[in-house]
């Protein structure tokens, strides 16, 4: 038996201490469950022991002998290999399973060697695979294959070289329930082999299936290490909350109203099932879920952004629409600040004007077309002020201010539309604690003015603080709806882990 | 939380001198001024009004189909069949009226009908198949470069050609249509094209929507704008200048040679990346596209003046073209 350890390891960065004095240890053969809440630092850690940083401070040994882990490459010749969640980051779309599955022979165990040996490529993946019990064809383009598969490939690679400590980060998230069961065989088989699996994950009944062990963080901070047989879900979850911070939060003043967003059983091609829902004006209505329970996906679709719907209903203010597209959403008064800010929320290369007036650009043209600059300006600065939103002038570029006031920007076009349902997804993602408040503050007062609010978050303090009204989303289903003032986030934890 | 204004970009620019930020903002125009300096010098000929006419004369059909790439480029498209398409509309613009007896309206009306067809093929195909930009252009280019050869049988259509049969063709080109290709009418189309485009790009709603496409086209669809349609509008409109182009072109030489579009491609192509950097705008625009073609004249011109065989020329272009981009991408790392 191996025992992998890694003491006092702490690393900073600008301005964030992500680990502090951290001590973790597995053994090999056995299946170890890391688990925290978002921003605990698990991932952190495991970069850490990959050799991903190098500027940690902090010790790492293999049965008592000190490892020196600052790139991947020591990592993996010390025989630790991690499967990142994002696979298609590793992985090479126009080559072969067997070339990717031995891409680090390839790369690390040529020597002077120049010719591939495609024959004896194939025959090694081939029984790479053929050990994992795996059948997949290795001639087969890494482009074609399914999410499932290209992470069997990737675990395949790990193992291609020596592999004592196999880390997967998140690997069942993207997962449906058989190839869920299917990974869960490879670990198994792996155990058997005497590999030590490093299994982080968000839901518990997972980690209460495979696990032997776990270790839980909190803000960066290993909390509790202890066998699973030891626990239970509930007290899991208490470990990861620990206290948090509530008071950021508005407070809220009702004045509801009748129903004025419905949504009937809602179902996408890939994640969402049969997602029934409602607003009422005035209203904030919380999505709750981990990530990858499918809120964006929720979002996106009732926005028409994803259009891969088979089925669903959408009426707004009693009447059904059809929202077939982000146009046709506009037109009907929705308006949805996306999670992934830089990519879909705004434009950064532009001013912080046009950002601003981009949606609703028709209340700023004259006659065949031609925009009303002043207007512009003036709505523009109206809005600045408005929002608080700290910049030098309002034709600075948006690259160059903060994530907070990005999200305002993101947020402020919506306002200067004037739209009717506000779908938040993820709003404070990457936002700092102060212009988080103004967003709160921001997000109650459309409320206060009648207009309907979706807020999807995976922070569920989040949830607690701003909503009146939340339905927890599981794999894409919602699988409960509850009155926030009689909840608490445990509760909510616990649904959204999959407990019933 | 003050402090979280992050002026660190901007401040710096307005202190110091920053010499490569200069040199982003003015480089083509100091250039053309270098070279409009250097030129004279070498033959005081290159500078007299005849010849400053006889430049802007020769970058007109540059422009005009670069200004139509520009358009393209502002959605984040590509735009490589306008050079087949010029010489599409230039064989049917003179063929009308040579083998068909037709009136300038008509001919150039069927010109640009035709163009058009070509730019809803490029759109549905980038738009609906997904097909890059460029790839599927550059398939185009080549059907259109088919189509026009196969058109005009091979042959250069001129007055007077003698046809298949033996005859000889009896259409005459109308003298007002030859108008359009010479001083001042064919430097007036380039200069309204160019102000048009400009003052649509910068000044309409229509414009700001092409520009917020191309910076990031799904923060733009999120936004509820009808990508696709602006799109297509992009394409139709960038075959519409390139018809025009060839318009103009067939009235220049009043003939039509075959592919007599396709040496206008690299060299629009050229005018219309070197314009992104011109004052700064960063972007594809109208006035920097006339600019690159400007700069791209003036070398063309002077070149010859200084006797530089014309088997050398590309040599500089190509040269001028990559420090340009150089330029232009450098600031952007």
């Amino acid at each position: 038996m191996t025992t992998l350890e890694m003491k006092n390891v702490s690393i900073e960065f600008p301005g964030v201490k992500a680990l502090n004095r951290v001590d973790f240890s597995v053994e090999s053969g056995k299946t170890h469950a890391l688990i925290g809440a978002n921003g605990a630092g698990k991932s952190t850690l495991m970069k850490v022991l990959s050799g991903a940083y190098d500027h940690y401070t902090g010790e790492i040994s293999m049965n008592g002998q000190t490892l020196t882990i600052r790139t991947p490459k020591s990592a993996m010749d010390s025989g630790i290999q991690i499967v990142y969640q994002e696979v298609d980051t590793a992985l090479i779309p126009y080559l072969t399973v067997a070339e990717n599955i031995m891409l680090m022979d390839t790369v690390h165990n040529m020597g002077k060697k120049q010719w591939v040996n495609w024959k004896s490529l194939h025959v090694k993946a081939a029984t790479i695979l053929s050990e994992m019990n795996l059948s997949l064809p290795t001639k087969k383009l890494v482009s074609e294959l399914t999410l499932a598969e290209k992470q069997m490939v990737l675990i395949a690679r790990a193992v291609s070289k020596e592999c004592r400590f196999l880390i997967l980060d998140e690997p069942t998230a993207p997962l449906s329930h058989t190839e869920t069961n299917e990974l869960f065989r490879i670990v198994q088989e792996l155990k058997n082999r005497d590999v030590g699996v490093i299994f982080i994950s968000h839901r518990l009944p997972e980690i209460f299936e495979i696990c032997d062990d776990i270790t839980i963080m909190r803000n960066g901070e290993v909390v509790e290490r202890q066998r699973i047989s030891d626990t239970n879900q509930n007290k899991v979850v208490e470990h990861m909350l620990g206290q948090k911070l509530g008071e950021q939060f508005p407070d809220k003043f009702m004045t509801i109203g009748d129903t004025f967003l419905e949504v009937k059983g809602l179902t996408d091609r890939d994640k969402i099932k049969d997602f029934s829902m409602n607003v009422k004006a005035g209203e904030i209505v919380g999505i709750a879920g981990l990530v990858g329970a499918g809120k964006t996906e929720f979002c996106k679709a009732l926005f028409g952004a994803e259009g891969k719907l088979v089925a669903g209903e959408v009426k707004v203010n009693g009447k059904r629409v059809n929202v077939k597209n982000p146009y046709e959403a506009v037109k009907n008064g929705l308006a949805l600040v996306p999670e992934e800010r830089r990519k879909e929320g705004i434009l950064v290369n532009a001013s912080v004007e046009s950002n601003l007036t981009v949606v609703n650009l028709r209340h700023f043209s004259k006659d065949f077309s031609f925009l009303d600059r002043k207007k512009e300006k003036l709505v523009a600065k109206a809005m600045i002020n408005r929002l608080g939103i700290k910049t030098p002038s309002e034709e600075t570029k948006v690259q160059n201010l903060s994530g907070g006031n990005q999200q305002k920007i993101a947020i402020g076009k919506w306002l200067v539309a004037d739209a009717d349902v506000y779908i938040f997804d993820e709003p404070t993602k990457g936002v700092d604690v102060g212009a988080k408040k103004d967003i709160f503050n921001l997000i109650v007062e459309l409320a206060s003015r009648g207009k309907a609010i979706i807020y999807a978050s995976s922070e569920l303090s989040e949830i607690m603080g701003i909503t009146n009204r939340v339905y927890v989303l599981y794999d894409g289903k919602s699988v409960k709806e509850l009155e926030t003032k009689s909840t608490n986030e445990e509760e909510l934890l616990f649904y959204s882990t999959g407990g019933r | 939380m003050e402090a979280n204004i992050t002026a660190k970009k901007q401040t710096p620019a307005k202190t110091s001198f920053d010499l490569f930020q200069f040199f982003y903002k003015y480089g083509t125009i100091i250039t053309i001024i270098a070279l409009v300096i250097i030129f004279s010098l070498a033959n005081p000929a290159f500078i007299q009004g005849n010849n400053i006419i006889n430049i802007l004369r020769s970058i007109s059909i540059v422009t005009i189909i670069a200004i139509g790439i520009t358009i393209s480029l502002t959605v984040d498209g590509f735009d490589l069949s306008v050079g087949s398409v010029a010489s599409l509309s230039n064989a049917i613009v003179i063929s009308m009226f040579v083998w068909f007896s037709q009136n300038t309206f008509v001919a150039i009306i069927s010109a640009i009908a035709a163009a058009l067809i070509v730019g809803i093929l490029n759109s549905i195909m980038i738009v609906k198949m997904r097909i890059p930009d460029m790839l599927m252009t550059l398939a185009t280019m080549f059907i259109i470069q088919g189509t026009a050869l196969t058109y005009t049988k091979g042959a250069t259509v001129s007055q007077n050609m003698v046809l298949p049969d033996g005859t000889m063709a009896e259409g005459l080109i109308s003298p007002f249509f030859s108008k359009i290709g010479q001083v001042p009418w064919i430097i007036v189309i380039m200069v309204v094209v160019v102000v048009v485009v400009h003052i649509f790009l910068t000044y309409t709603k229509h414009g700001r929507y092409m520009y917020v496409i191309g910076g990031n086209k799904e923060a733009a669809r999120l936004s509820g704008i009808p990508v696709n349609k602006y799109k297509v509008a992009a394409y139709l409109l960038s075959a519409l200048f390139a018809a025009i182009g060839g318009i103009v072109l067939a009235s220049r030489v009043m003939t039509s040679e075959i592919n007599s579009g396709a040496p206008y491609l690299m060299d629009s192509v050229a005018a219309a990346f070197i314009g992104f950097s011109v004052l700064g705008a960063g972007k594809p625009n109208a006035f920097g596209t006339f600019v690159g073609a400007v700069l791209i004249g003036i070398l063309a011109n002077g070149l010859v003046m200084m006797s530089v065989p014309y088997y050398a020329m590309d040599i500089v272009k190509g040269t001028v073209l990559a420090f340009a981009l150089a330029i232009t991408y450098y600031k952007q790392k």
